[in-house]
């Protein structure tokens, strides 16, 4: 398995984050490098492994259905860049 | 060519508990925005999310009403995306192994018959905040979120594309929103969101395997909107495909004012989710004891409440079907039925008055200020022949509009039934020798003037004769007066 100079594109759009041109060819021979690495799992016969979803073999711990209050808007709007009216103000997502 | 529609539906319900699925802030719609978060559905480093009791007990109850097999063990995993009003970053969702698969759903449409809708499968997950774009206090460069929403924990319900026409996605719908409400597990109710719908759906040439390309409609809030959407885009798919054009894959808004469907406005590119496991949430366990559990606390379904109501209260099946739609209603009637005598009709009453009444104000009967209590009390004042049907009726409005005690309102308004015989007598002999022209019309033969006695008869005593005493001795009296007539003659 290998990765192309177009997977790091779209890998660094769905992460939104930018790169130049030259940084993104070099992530890609590094991407290269280690999904080269990797591959030595698969000297492996894994046919009857099951996947490890979860390293711990346990169910979920679970909580009741309890309701608690926690932050005032005020609290929760304290660190945001920009809130207006009680909500986060956010650059326009869409139109 | 003649094209058939292919459609498969994803139902989102909200859950009704009291906390979010992940942390302890209230899970109620409809607070100021921001006042029900904490640094869990905030998404702030450092955080752990805990999986609540309830969601997993609400999950076994709908797999369980929808005939799915529950996986033992199911993962829990996170759907990646940026989005503002997702503040992780990711929706924790399942995907590879979900909580349960295969299951089906009966429904029934008029004339084309019963059906069964599989169900591929249904996922726990936590919705996503609310983001506002267009309302007028939000400037032309900004959008505004709210993260009250986000963690409210979500069942996804996912059909196969067993769908062939509007009609039949109308008739699972309704027959779902009834099975959650029953369940008690969400209110279903679709124009507060808390039962959402998206629709896929494609059209292939009949008899054709093959699926065509489809498109995805969303926004649609009510039953009815989801109805008309679909029938809208199959005229629009259908229009292309006669002329030869292709499908664009595509997601689509439903336009209840335009009654349009317009493509999603977007900067979004296509989805790549990348789902991968959630490490914070460990596998979610349904261990056989527990699904024992879950088996023996299954509330009764519409269905076993219809052939109960038919044996235990001897009601026609019509009658059963209509009592059972709404659970609140079929509860309402047992509650009134239960002091009552004629069950049928109690029955005809919550058919007809209650129903009435909640069509006229439309609201839930939760909300009448008639209860089933006061229902009862007037059903039995008319089996014990204190009232007459009318006076009953008056008083049920009176009840309706004042929610005072249907006994209260008789004693004050003086409504009991006059039945006593001779008082019914004296004020009929009264009647008739005051109307002598009605009098001798009748006698000559014109029948019809019985009615116009009966009529004065119950003005002067202001409907509360009992209407039965009334006729057999305006009858009597007739007769009498029809015989001394002929005697004179």
């Amino acid at each position: 398995m290998s990765v192309t100079l177009a997977d790091v594109e779209n890998i660094a759009r769905l992460a939104k984050l930018s790169f130049s041109k030259e940084e993104m060819i070099t992530f890609t021979g590094q991407f290269n490098q280690i999904l080269q690495y990797m591959e030595k799992l698969n000297e492996l016969d894994t046919e009857n492994v099951e996947p490890t979803f979860h390293v711990l073999d346990s169910g979920n711990p679970l909580r009741d259905d309890v309701q608690q209050t926690w932050l005032t808007p005020e609290q929760a709007l304290a660190n945001a860049p920009k809130a207006k009216n009680g909500f986060f103000s956010v650059p326009k997502m869409i139109g | 060519m003649i094209y058939e529609p292919v459609i498969g539906l994803e139902v989102h319900i909200q859950l009704l508990t009291q906390s979010k699925i992940f942390c302890s802030c209230s899970a109620k719609f409809g607070a100021s925005p921001n006042s029900q978060v904490c640094p869990v559905c905030l998404g702030m480093p450092g955080v752990l999310p805990v999986l609540n009791k309830k969601v997993i007990e609400f999950a076994l109850r709908l797999a369980l009403a929808t005939n799915c097999q529950i996986n033992h063990r199911s993962i829990i995993e996170r759907k990646n995306y940026f989005y503002p009003d997702l503040p992780k970053g990711y929706q924790i969702s399942q995907y590879e192994l979900p909580f349960c698969e295969h299951g089906f759903v009966d429904i029934y449409v008029e004339g084309l018959g019963a059906k069964k809708i599989g169900l591929t499968r249904i996922h726990l997950e936590e919705d996503a905040g609310k983001s506002m774009h267009s309302e007028s206090y939000v400037a032309r460069d900004e959008s505004l979120v709210d993260v009250n929403r986000c963690g409210v924990p979500l069942l996804e319900i996912v059909s196969d594309p067993d769908f062939r026409s509007p009609r039949e996605v109308s008739a699972y719908l309704t027959k779902l929103r009834q099975l959650v409400r029953y369940l008690g597990i969400c209110d279903g109710n679709m124009e507060e969101g808390s039962l959402r719908c998206d629709a896929n759906i494609s059209l292939r040439p009949v008899g054709q395997q093959q699926l065509g390309v489809k498109t995805e409609l969303k926004n649609m809030n009510s039953i009815s909107a989801v109805e008309k959407a679909l029938e809208y885009e199959i005229r629009r798919q259908t229009a292309i495909l006669h002329d030869g054009g292709k499908i664009k894959q595509q997601t689509l808004l439903w336009n209840s004012n335009k009654s349009v469907v317009e493509p999603m406005r977007s900067k979004e590119f296509a989805h790549d989710y990348r789902y991968f496991p959630e490490p914070d949430l460990l596998p979610v366990i349904i261990t056989a004891a527990r699904l024992e559990q879950a088996k023996s606390a299954m509330p009764e379904l519409p269905q076993a409440k219809r052939t109960r109501f038919i044996e235990q209260y001897k009601l026609p099946e019509y009658d059963a079907q209509v009592l059972t739609e709404d659970l609140e209603i079929a509860d309402f009637f047992e509650q009134a039925a239960a002091g009552v005598q004629d069950k049928k009709s109690a029955s005809n009453w919550v058919m007809g008055e209650v129903m009435r009444a909640l069509n006229e104000q439309g609201c839930s009967i939760k909300n009448l200020r008639i209860t089933p209590q006061h229902l009862a009390d007037i059903l039995v004042m008319l089996e014990q022949h204190k009232i007459n049907l009318k006076i009953g009726k008056a008083v049920f409005e009176e009840c309706l509009q004042t929610g005072e005690n249907p006994a209260e309102i008789v004693a004050k308004k003086g409504l009991h039934q006059i039945s006593d015989s001779s008082a019914i007598e004296t004020l009929i002999d009264k009647i008739l020798d005051n109307n002598p022209a009605e009098l001798s019309s009748y006698l000559e033969g014109k029948e019809k003037l019985f009615g116009f006695f009966i009529g004065q008869i119950m003005k002067e005593t202001q409907g509360k004769a009992n209407p039965k005493t009334v006729n057999e001795l305006l009858k009597q009296k007739l007769r009498q007066r029809q015989e001394t007539t002929i005697n004179i003659n």
